[in-house]
């Protein structure tokens, strides 16, 4: 049953039998569809420019997690990954760092040599990603060896199998073990893949349920399905990590992935963290873009910036 | 007659296969020779020039991928639809350019002939510029014609079709990929051609047309990294000038303006000054004691 490990707040309550789970996250306030996605697309209309473009440019590199989650992915790709990571712009070397290079369990040991002394971390999905359908001694394998491997954090997938047929507790114990798994070395993000919960009420009691199990991030999606991150739902888990913070004190961090592609996009997402989180959520420790393509983006922009013209493809990395 | 409202066209950029207004919101108006409004016309910024540039990138390998056969195909459907427009364009050339009826329909006719001559270049282009080379060693040495990349195009002020035409066709029937500008003070053809363009196989990106005013939405192009080469025409010689020096940044092919018929038949300098010269070698194998091993 419920482990101990996270109940240190004031809702441990809540998680105390699968009934009470239910009637917690059933109790939770209905989504206002309509009014989250006009919401999210007003905030996107907002006008950053200059220096206040610079800054968000910056952050928004300082916050990718570069990600490479392909079958066909090699040490090599891995390693120019971990190189693209640490100096995301050879030719200006004020670029800031990106916070993490996002790999499969295999890949860790190369993707913490190529990145080491950098301060990059190195995150792992894990858990049958990005599926989830393995048993639970399979998945808890999965994490531990990444975690040997010396990952820094651990991007899991939740059951949605589960979640949907209203297993509430199957989820949130499998979360409790993952963290537990992870131990103090790693922090964990859990993915809930918005795109397969169908509704926005489902969407914040994954919010709520990753979070009482003791998630350090939630995170949105895998990348790998139709429909990935958008501001409407990346909106409703800032909300979700505004209010857990305000009743039990506990920050928890949000990361969208998938389908952020253009510089424009990634400010459009960071005005959504500052105005509805907050200021606090500025910051890579607490915030972060799964991307791969975004990155390249963001580059030719901060050039744009620095030089006056219009930069192109043939000015960043293929990868 | 009757008291029927006329229906008035919102002329409108084609960017990307698409019909956008400005990301500007702007408009300016046009007029005739004699100062008459005709319409409005979008009046671009920098960022609808850029969007430009990122739609002819995307295009680019398309369509210096296809088969030159099959560009030829596609640019004299482009021909057939300007016939079936013809009454409109005499009516847009007359307007803009001040022309009679007549004079503006000898204009169209010449336009779509201008078209017609450059579609059956696509796949002769290469015979006359590319070749098999001699050279002292056990090779075979070819020389083969390709496209530059994404060519802006200042299409020309005072012939606003036929110029335009003159310009444009010769870019993209090699395979690159144009970003134009259209005439300053008459860019109504150029953006109906875009309603041609659209309806007649030319995937889109391959063209974009923009509106404005030149020395504005030149200068971004000008000096924009993805940009592999810039056509001129429509540029006086300050402007040339200026640009030439922006274009210099990332080593563009830039075409100079000169003072052109465009009724002559042109020769094939505007096609050749967006190509770049590919040149393999190929070992034909040891050539033995008995001579060759073939």
């Amino acid at each position: 049953m419920p482990s101990t490990a996270p109940a240190a707040h004031a809702l441990s309550d809540v998680t105390a039998s699968d009934s009470t789970l239910r009637r917690f996250l059933h109790g939770l306030p209905g989504v206002d569809a309509v009014g989250l996605e006009a919401r999210a697309a007003s905030l996107g209309t907002r006008s950053i420019k200059t220096t206040a473009k610079a800054y968000a440019i910056d952050l928004a590199i300082s916050m990718v997690d570069l990600t490479t989650l392909e079958g066909a992915d090699t040490p090599g790709k891995v390693r120019a990954l971990g190189a693209k990571a640490v100096h995301p712009d050879p030719t200006d070397r004020t670029t800031p760092t990106t916070a993490a290079v996002c790999v499969y369990p295999d890949m860790v040991a190369v993707a913490k040599e190529a990145v080491a002394g950098s301060g990059v971390k190195v995150a792992s999905v894990a858990t049958a990603f990005p599926a989830g359908r393995a048993a639970l001694d399979v998945k808890l394998a999965d994490v531990r060896d990444a975690v040997a491997a010396g990952a820094d954090e651990i991007d899991m997938v939740i059951d949605r199998g589960a979640f949907l047929s209203g297993r509430y507790l199957k989820v949130y114990d499998e979360i409790v073990a993952v963290k537990q798994a992870c131990g103090d070395s790693a922090r964990l993000k859990v993915i809930f893949e918005t795109g397969e919960l169908s509704t926005y009420d489902n969407i914040r009691r994954a919010s709520w349920l990753g979070m009482l199990a003791g998630a350090d991030f939630i995170k949105t999606s895998t990348g790998k399905v139709a429909v990935n991150a958008t501001p409407a739902n990346t909106l409703l888990m800032l909300e979700a990590v505004r209010d857990f913070r305000a009743q039990t004190g506990v920050q928890v961090g949000v990361k969208p992935a998938g389908g952020i592609r253009t510089s424009k996009d990634a400010i459009k997402f960071l005005v959504l963290v500052n105005e509805t989180a907050g200021a606090d959520w500025l910051d890579n420790h607490w915030f972060r873009f799964g991307a791969s393509s975004l990155l390249n983006d963001l580059l030719m922009q901060r050039q744009k910036l620095a030089t006056g013209r219009y930069s192109g493809p043939d000015y960043v990395t293929v990868d | 007659m009757s008291d029927r409202l006329s229906v008035f066209k919102t002329y409108k950029l084609y960017v990307g296969g698409k019909f956008p207004r400005s990301e500007s919101g702007r408009v300016y108006e046009v007029t005739d020779a004699k100062g008459n409004w005709l319409a409005n016309a979008p009046l671009s910024s920098r960022k609808d020039a850029r969007d430009a540039v990122v739609a002819a990138r995307k295009a680019f390998g398309g369509w210096s991928g296809a088969t030159a056969y099959n560009r030829g195909q596609v640019l004299y459907r482009v021909a057939e639809m300007l016939e079936g427009r013809r009454e409109q364009f005499v009516r847009e050339v007359a307007d803009a350019e001040g022309l009679s009826k007549s004079k503006a329909a000898a204009v169209v006719d010449a336009t779509i002939d201008r078209w017609v001559w450059y579609a059956g270049w696509t796949d002769k282009i290469a015979q006359v510029t590319g070749g098999a080379n001699p050279v002292a060693g056990p090779y075979f040495n070819l020389s083969s014609p390709e496209p530059t990349g994404v060519v802006a195009v200042l299409a020309p002020q005072e012939s606003s079709f036929l110029g335009l035409v003159s310009v444009v066709a010769p870019v993209i029937a090699t395979g690159n990929t144009a970003v134009v500008i259209a005439s300053e003070k008459a860019p109504l053809p150029a953006l109906s051609l875009g309603e041609v363009l659209a309806t007649s196989d030319v995937p889109g990106g391959v063209v974009n047309v923009l509106s404005g005013r030149t020395a504005e939405i030149a200068a971004p192009l000008a000096a924009h990294q993805d940009v592999n080469a810039i056509d001129l025409a429509g540029a006086d010689e300050a402007l040339a000038k200026e640009l030439e020096i922006a274009a210099a940044d990332n080593l563009k092919r830039v075409l100079r303006p000169q003072a052109v018929d465009y009724f002559e038949t042109p020769g094939t300098e505007r096609m050749t000054a967006f190509l770049e010269t590919k040149t393999v070698w190929h070992p034909t194998g040891s050539l033995g004691a008995g001579g060759s091993s073939y």
